[in-house]
């Protein structure tokens, strides 16, 4: 027979506690829970929201009365339980109802502090607590004007803010000088005081009330000095105690809550405690994330795994309104021996201060831009000694290794897995990941109701959306934020793309007359790119629209600021031979070349060449066994290499060797922007593989995969994608890389942008885990290059687009 | 242009550069003459339109640029130019100067001599 589990507390602690305890083991109990209020299981936290106006009632429930019924719970709603008799091992409620229990748990939760003055108890005087609470003060702010909140903490300013969205005039009281001295700095708390004011908020501190004056109803708040404001009504948020008066009355030992050990059991062991009742260790916690950590460790203990322990919480604070972000955590005000790093900006309202001890994280603050308070949070709960990251530590996660990307994707995409986004629910970015891809997850809404993640308070909702953009790419242009390839189309990269597969559109003018294009013949933003799209989609079939081709494509020459053109030919893997490099250099004096470079990617390049001289001179090179080296098209660019282990006595591979196959297997493949790629023979990378768009660092045990990297405006260092053991595989990777690459981003994106945008995670799915596919991918790219892999240079020399190179007419 | 007379009178003036189909639509070629090359487009509708080869902005080869709608996107820095005017499409000032054109039984015809109130070059 299964054994009786009673939850007292129909609330988020006590709640959460069945769920995970479901999770763990859903048919070792016959549960039963008792609520006091009439209402369901609702998330506490976001009555701020409600207050505001900005949820309903219905939005914030968790669990509604089918979700007991699925489970099997039995719920008793508005049922307060009176006594516990530990002899018998049974509760009664008020009303008589009794039920026997074999372990019951206690979710009491807290009462809002009330402060002991005169006038406590008139009508119009209410706490901020329930949804109660929340209909009293919606009620008064209807038909009244006036409204004081006595307490400016966290609870206080978010029923203030509330109040105000409710067209009231209100005004906050508090005891000392700075707002949320618990968790805010007096800077802070200044920038806070400041925003708070812009948005209507009056502030009367420091004010000690004395009383709460009115016959019935409330009337006015007089203060210590004398001083009186009228009030129809006040809300009392100073604080909340937490209950345990029927723990008590049952003999379980409590102090300042009812005192739980590491598995959250009291003094008896058949009894559990969790949430805002209890005391662990001395602490008392207020904050919903503790709680759901308590939660999960008395689920276990209660599934009579036992291998989880609760070693007490180390918290961090948001505050709940809307457009205001502020973050705080751990020991933020310093004490001796302590270092502070600060940030201020007053003008654009950002303030950072993080606290330092021995270059350890103890504590931060941040106002106005809270993105990396989650990266603090870890460094702190980790131990991690940041003395190398000291002078970048305020710039955020993002700026370590990073010149340039600053952006909230960027930030996000740079987050470790292991870093926490939900600090409510204690997700991190690698569960949320994972939910994603594993259970396809779209929308945010999916999100919370897999991960839970930003489902409590719904501070982290930004980072969540994010990581879903970062996670899906391509996939997630569901959003409103969609963006028109150009004027000429109301259609994004992504609708043109998979029209042209799914309604095997195959010209450009097809395109143009499905999606009803807004201008004749489109623009020079928009034929490139169709003709891109449509090039990849039918390799073999689609003709190749020169009159859609940016000059230096169609001349496959690169156009210089005098109308001349630069000539490079291809020199595989960057090695060459002297019979080749005198070849070139009679080719470069025949044709009179004024300069002679050698380039970034190991390649000779003749510099203003007439373009009527093109065909001719590119004759020349072919019959040298040159072809085009592509350094003028959005296309396979270089291979550079090292001389790796022939040579170097630090080699571990054939780098030069194997960037020559990848070379000749890539050459003359169009991409949706440049592509680099690089070999080094060992990891001192002298090839400089790691910022190329493909990098290939050999080791001894074979090589490792490098992607998403450039040099450029904005430098980016390559992600790792994996390690392989052959040649053979490192050309697999790197054909189905460069064909997700050329299928999937969006022209003119390069490799950099573009991994961050889809993410490295979908990557490795795509190309490293997905065997099949990434074959496919390979195979797709092989196919492709069977047309690509002409020689355009030797075609023109022998006559091909000549138009192109001579004038129509001559006028002597 | 339009009529007979006017025709015959300048007809010293007019220069036989090609077949229409010499230049391709889209497109554009260059006529090489003693003082600068001029471009002679040919839009997608085959209307045929004559400007000197010169950005007004950093003196790019307008005939190397991609030919949209009757716009001509210049390769060195994506100024756009109106084949019909010359002129830069705003926000961006200057003009590229013009030249009479026309198409006569499938034979382009070109003057050297720029249209008036165009700059000189």
């Amino acid at each position: 027979m299964k054994e009786k589990l009673i939850v007292i507390g129909n609330g988020m602690a006590g709640i959460r506690t069945v769920e995970e305890l479901l999770k763990l083991a859903p048919d070792k109990y016959t549960i039963t829970v008792f609520g006091a209020e009439p209402l369901p299981n609702y998330n506490r936290i976001l009555l701020s929201p409600v207050l505001a106006g900005e949820k309903q009632f219905g939005d914030i429930v968790l669990n509604d009365d089918a979700w007991y019924t699925a489970n099997g719970i039995t719920l008793h709603k508005g049922k307060e339980i009176v006594k516990i008799d530990r002899v018998r091992r049974k509760v009664v409620a008020a009303d008589g109802t009794e039920e026997p229990y074999d372990r019951l748990i206690l979710a009491t939760g807290s009462n809002p502090f009330v402060i002991p003055v005169p006038g406590k108890d008139l009508a119009g005087v209410v706490t901020f607590r329930d949804m109660y609470d929340i209909e009293r003060m919606l009620a008064a702010a209807k038909s009244h004007k006036h409204a004081v909140v006595i307490g400016g903490g966290l609870l206080g300013l978010e029923a203030a803010n509330g109040l105000i969205k409710q067209g009231m005039a209100v005004t906050v009281v508090h005891l000392l000088d700075t707002l949320m001295e618990r968790q805010l700095d007096r800077p802070s708390a200044a920038l806070l005081k400041r925003s708070l004011e812009e948005r209507g908020l009056t502030f009367l501190m420091p004010a000690q009330t004395e009383a709460i004056l009115g016959d019935t109803q409330v009337r006015a708040v007089r203060f210590k000095d004398g001083a009186e404001i009228a009030a129809d009504l006040v809300v009392m948020a100073v604080g909340i105690r937490p209950n345990f008066t029927l723990a008590k009355s049952a003999g379980i030992h409590c102090d300042r809550g009812i005192v739980v050990n590491d598995t959250l059991q009291t003094y008896d062991p058949r009894i559990y405690a969790v949430g805002e009742c209890v005391q662990h260790r001395g602490q008392t916690y207020g904050l919903v994330a503790p709680l759901f950590e308590q939660a999960k460790v008395c689920a276990n203990h209660l599934a009579e795994l036992g291998y989880a322990r609760y070693e007490g919480s180390v918290t961090s604070t948001k505050l709940k309104v809307t457009g205001i972000d502020l973050f705080s955590a751990g020991e933020f005000q310093g004490a001796e021996g302590c270092e502070e790093i600060v940030l201020k900006d007053a003008g654009r309202g950002v303030y950072k201060k993080v606290v330092l001890k021995d270059n350890r994280v103890q504590g931060a603050v941040m106002y106005g831009d809270t993105m990396d308070g989650s990266w603090y949070f870890e460094l702190m709960r980790e131990g991690t000694d940041v003395a190398n990251l000291r002078d970048k530590l305020l710039f955020g996660q993002a700026h370590l290794g990073d010149s340039g990307h600053g952006d909230i994707k960027t930030r996000v995409a740079s987050m470790a897995d292991s870093a926490e986004i939900c600090g409510c629910n204690g997700v991190c970015k690698g569960t949320i990941v994972r939910a994603i891809t594993e259970k396809k997850l779209f929308t945010l809404e999916e999100v919370r109701a897999h991960t839970k993640a930003s489902s409590s308070c719904g501070s982290c909702t930004g980072l969540v959306e994010s990581l879903l953009a970062a996670t899906l790419g391509g996939d997630y242009s569901t959003t409103p934020k969609k963006k028109p390839l150009c004027p000429c189309t109301e259609h994004s990269h992504d609708e043109i793309r998979s029209a042209i597969r799914d309604q095997k559109l195959k010209s450009i003018r097809a395109v143009m007359d499905m999606l009803a294009w807004k201008t004749p013949d489109g623009c020079n933003k928009c034929r490139p790119v169709l003709n891109f799209y449509l090039l990849v989609a039918w390799p073999g079939e689609y003709v190749d629209d020169n009159q859609s081709r940016f000059i230096n494509e169609r001349v496959h020459a690169n156009i210089q600021k005098d109308g001349t053109y630069s000539v490079v030919p291809r020199i595989w893997g960057g090695e060459t031979t002297p019979a080749e490099l005198r070849a070139l250099a009679e080719i470069a004096e025949k044709y009179q070349v004024p300069t002679v470079h050698i380039t970034g990617g190991q390649r000779i390049d003749f510099l203003g060449v007439p373009k009527e001289t093109l065909p001719a001179m590119w004759g020349d090179l072919s019959r040298a066994g040159f072809v085009s080296g592509h350094a003028y098209g959005k296309a396979i660019r270089t291979v550079k290499t090292c001389v790796g282990k022939n040579w170097c006595r630090f080699g571990t591979q054939d780098s030069t060797t194997m960037g020559i196959e990848l070379e000749k297997m890539t050459w003359g493949s169009w991409t949706p922007h440049k592509f680099k790629l690089a070999v080094s023979g060992c990891p001192r990378n002298c090839a400089e593989a790691t910022i190329k768009d493909f990098g290939v660092v050999c080791v001894d045990s074979g090589y490792e995969l490098h992607v998403g990297g450039n040099g450029g405006v904005k430098v980016r260092a390559t992600d790792f994608l994996c390690a392989v053991k052959t040649p053979e595989e490192v050309k697999e990777y790197c054909a189905a890389f460069l064909q997700v690459y050329r299928e999937e981003a969006h022209y003119l994106e390069r490799t950099a942008p573009w991994v961050e945008r889809v993410g490295l995670a979908y990557l490795k799915r795509r190309v490293v885990e997905d065997e099949v596919g990434r074959k496919a991918l390979a195979q797709r790219f092989r196919h492709s290059q069977k047309f690509a892999q002409v020689d355009p240079w030797a075609e023109r020399a022998k006559g091909a687009d000549r138009h192109e190179f001579i004038p129509i007419a001559q006028i002597a | 242009m339009s009529s007979m007379g006017a025709m015959k009178k300048q007809q010293a003036d007019w220069i036989e550069i090609g077949a229409l189909e010499d230049i391709p639509r889209q497109g554009a070629r260059v006529v090489r003459g003693c003082d600068g090359d001029i471009a002679v487009f040919r839009t997608l509708d085959d209307e045929v339109f004559a400007l000197r080869d010169r950005c007004p902005h950093k003196g790019g080869p307008l005939s190397q640029g991609i030919v949209h709608g009757k716009k001509v996107a210049c390769p060195l820095h994506d100024w756009k130019i109106h084949l019909e005017t010359g002129m830069a499409v705003a926000p961006d000032e200057g003009c590229a100067a013009r030249y009479p054109v026309r198409v006569d039984a499938g034979r382009v015809w070109l003057m050297l001599t720029p249209e008036e109130g165009a700059p000189a070059s």
